[in-house]
């Protein structure tokens, strides 16, 4: 009698009820609800409006990024590419480039942004956290020091316009079709393809990815190149947003959204979390900001609400394997230390 | 750092990687001294120091300019000191610069509030408080088993938050301190400011007790790599608490010495500093996944940035490219190391065949 693998899970309902994404959603659900029944003004729809237009950056950033976390690597450049797609459209549009044209360019500067990264990473084998601690720096010199402390603000209306139009009169703004798709696109190419299954295998093991036909190097290259590309896209919608492209747009971005991946259930060490997981995250962090800020409290509050929210979030995996360990006695083999993400290795 | 160091790194490597015991001691001493990262640093920097001089002499030779060499850096030097220690046990201090912003409020808060308290107790006030911002990063790493990289982004968060809804609007003018404390941020001693003495007896403390002090050492070990310590029954979480509570202090006290030199804090005093630290660790020639480097590489790579800071408008390179300029040092930093390892396990390989 041999049993299936099957036969040793738990239910699909159980392992439906009892995930990360479950708890959070709940959580997110029970708080727009609580939000909306004690906030006043939090239930209009501009609100919710607001709440996307401002998370839209954090929200697609966070895709790749949970992609990059998963492999064991880390990108702090993130919110330095966004900072030089803005200036790089701001400075083209001034010097009288079509604004399309511009934008494209400012794409695939966030593209080489990545191959540079993901290069020095995967190919030179350098740590992660430490190139994209020197990119950050890099990528914003160069966006501060084409642009100095000007600002470019003449942009085209119609572009302006479009970054904060609605899709029809729902209140729900524009930015959120373009994510959508994204969202989808990387749900699919992380969850249902080959190359997502290898993503997850790097950062359980790069060794054991390598040994069973994963192609680390370029997988990893190409998901700096995912991260630059679409750190691009979210600086062009920030530049348009605001209507302003200057040299220090969305600094410390890249913490935000590392607070936002790690929320979300990706495991630092890698090789764990749910795209799902991160959105929702994301979106939490989105909404208590929001309704906070409804409430006369200020965003220091919040601040320290996110860290709050960050360090419970992965010492809750902790306590709850102490738990067993009180009342079982812990036998010494099952807590492997492994570095941290874009640590060594 | 520079080309001509190779030929004296290939010449003299195998013997002192494989029998260092067997070259005569002041051989040995003279070939690590040569082959030290710290040496390649010193060179750059001084190279940088001549640049900046001989297209303005007076960026050395002016009283002002002297002090101000020094002074600037002291708060980078301390925050690197920190920071080196946390990295060598392969893990990373994200909270200094909200430390350094809380300490820095929480010290023009006690001449405020509490004028008749001596210098001295304030400067002892805001060290305790940085060491005990720096003693919950080490509890919650040491008994979270959480990455110090996540932990300490949560703190930076929250202790930032802390000193904004505690500091709000307000801010701390120089009008605000006693005059004696001020006078420290200029005051020199034998031509030395005396910021910089503090930074500097700082570094050699720690720098000594890392080369000699069994608990120094053991961090070390911990960094190279923690299950073997474990194994070896090193008492590992004790070794990170402590050095996260060394951090803390030493962010606090930068934090001190930022309100002195500047006389005026806000609440966003020190933000975004934090990656600057990290940054002069790795220049600093401070493996970042731990076990090697020493505080004495962190401190030059923190006066090598700021000095390099100081020199580009002198140079003709407008200040907005210093960023950029620092972010190739840094890239270049970390290739140098991963080139120089490469090369020295070849070499290793090389003369164990060829014995």
């Amino acid at each position: 009698m041999s049993r299936t693998y099957a036969d040793y899970t738990h239910p699909w309902w159980r392992r439906l009820v009892v995930s990360r994404e479950a708890v959070m959603l709940a959580l997110l659900v029970g708080l727009v609800v609580w939000a909306v029944g004690n906030i006043v003004f939090f239930g209009t729809t501009l609100t919710m409006t607001f709440l996307l237009l401002d998370t839209a950056p954090v929200l697609l950033i966070a895709l790749p990024m949970t992609m990059v976390i998963i492999t064991g690597e880390i990108d702090l450049s993130v919110a330095s590419v966004v900072g030089l797609s803005s200036v790089l459209l701001g400075d083209l549009t001034r010097s009288g480039m079509p604004i399309a044209l511009a934008a494209v360019l400012a794409l695939l500067a966030g593209l080489a942004c990545g191959a540079l990264n993901g290069y020095l990473v995967a190919y030179v084998g350098l740590p992660s956290l430490a190139v994209t601690i020197g990119t950050l720096a890099l990528f914003r010199g160069l966006a501060v020091g084409l642009l100095g402390t000007t600002a470019v603000t003449d942009f085209p209306k119609e572009w302006t316009s479009l970054a904060t139009s609605q899709v029809g009169s729902t209140g729900v703004p524009l930015i959120t079709v373009p994510f959508l798709v994204l969202a989808g696109a990387f749900a699919l190419l992380l969850h249902f393809s080959s190359f997502g299954r290898g993503v997850y295998d790097i950062g359980l093991s790069k060794q054991a990815a390598l040994f069973s036909g994963v192609d680390v190097r370029r997988t990893v290259l190409v998901l700096f190149l995912l991260t630059g590309v679409v750190s691009a896209f979210a600086g062009v919608y920030f530049t348009l947003r605001f209507g302003s492209a200057r040299g220090d747009n969305a600094t410390g971005l890249e913490l935000q959204v590392v607070a936002a991946v790690l929320l979300g259930g990706v495991s630092i060490f890698g090789g764990r979390g749910r795209l799902l997981g991160v959105v929702l995250g994301v979106l939490l962090i989105g909404t208590i900001s929001s309704a906070l800020r409804l409430q006369g409290v200020t965003v220091n509050v919040i601040n320290i609400i996110i860290g709050a929210l960050l360090i419970a979030s992965v010492m809750s995996t902790s306590v709850l394997a102490w738990l067993p360990g009180l009342t079982r006695r812990k036998s010494p083999g099952t807590s492997p230390q492994k570095t941290p993400s874009g640590v060594g290795s | 750092m520079t080309p001509t160091d190779t030929t004296t790194h290939e010449e003299a490597a195998p013997e002192v990687l494989l029998h260092p015991s067997r070259m005569p001691r002041g051989r040995r001493w003279l070939t690590t001294l040569l082959r030290s990262r710290e040496l390649s640093i010193l060179f750059v920097l001084l190279l940088v120091i001549a640049v900046a001089t001989i297209k303005t002499p007076s960026f050395l030779f002016s009283s002002n300019s002297w002090r101000d060499l020094l002074l600037t850096p002291s708060i980078l030097i301390l925050l690197a000191v920190g920071q080196a220690v946390v990295i060598i046990t392969r893990n990373v201090d994200l909270s200094v610069g909200s430390v350094l912003g809380l300490t820095a409020y929480l010290t023009g808060r006690m001449f405020i509030d509490h004028p008749n308290l001596p210098i001295v107790a304030v400067v002892l006030i805001g060290v305790l408080a940085g060491a005990a911002l720096g003693l919950v990063n080490g509890l919650l790493v040491g008994f979270g088993r959480v990455p110090a990289l996540v932990i300490t982004l949560g703190t930076l968060y929250i202790y930032r938050g802390i000193v904004l809804t505690w500091a709000g609007s307000d801010r701390i003018n120089a009008s605000d301190l006693p005059r004696d404390f001020l006078a420290l941020g200029t005051k020199q001693v034998l031509g030395f400011p005396v910021l910089f003495l503090v930074a500097f007896a700082v570094l050699v403390a720690v720098g000594y007790h890392l080369h000699t002090a069994r608990s120094g050492r053991e961090l070390y070990a911990i960094g190279s790599d923690p299950d073997a310590a474990v194994l070896y029954g090193l008492r590992v979480r004790r070794r990170l608490i402590a050095a996260f509570v060394l951090s803390g202090a030493l962010a606090g006290l930068a934090g001190v010495v930022y309100t002195a030199r500047y006389g005026t804090v806000s609440s966003d005093a020190g933000s975004g500093i934090e990656l600057q630290a990290v940054a002069a660790v790795v220049v600093g020639g401070v493996a970042i996944f731990g076990g090697s480097g020493t505080v004495w590489g962190a401190a030059l790579g923190a006066v090598l940035l700021v000095t390099i800071n100081r020199a580009l408008p002198i140079v003709g390179i407008p200040d907005f490219w210093q960023q950029a300029l620092v972010g190739v040092l840094i890239l270049s930093a970390i290739v140098l190391d991963r080139i120089l390892s490469v090369r020295r396990a070849r070499q290793l390989i090389e003369s164990r065949d060829d014995a």
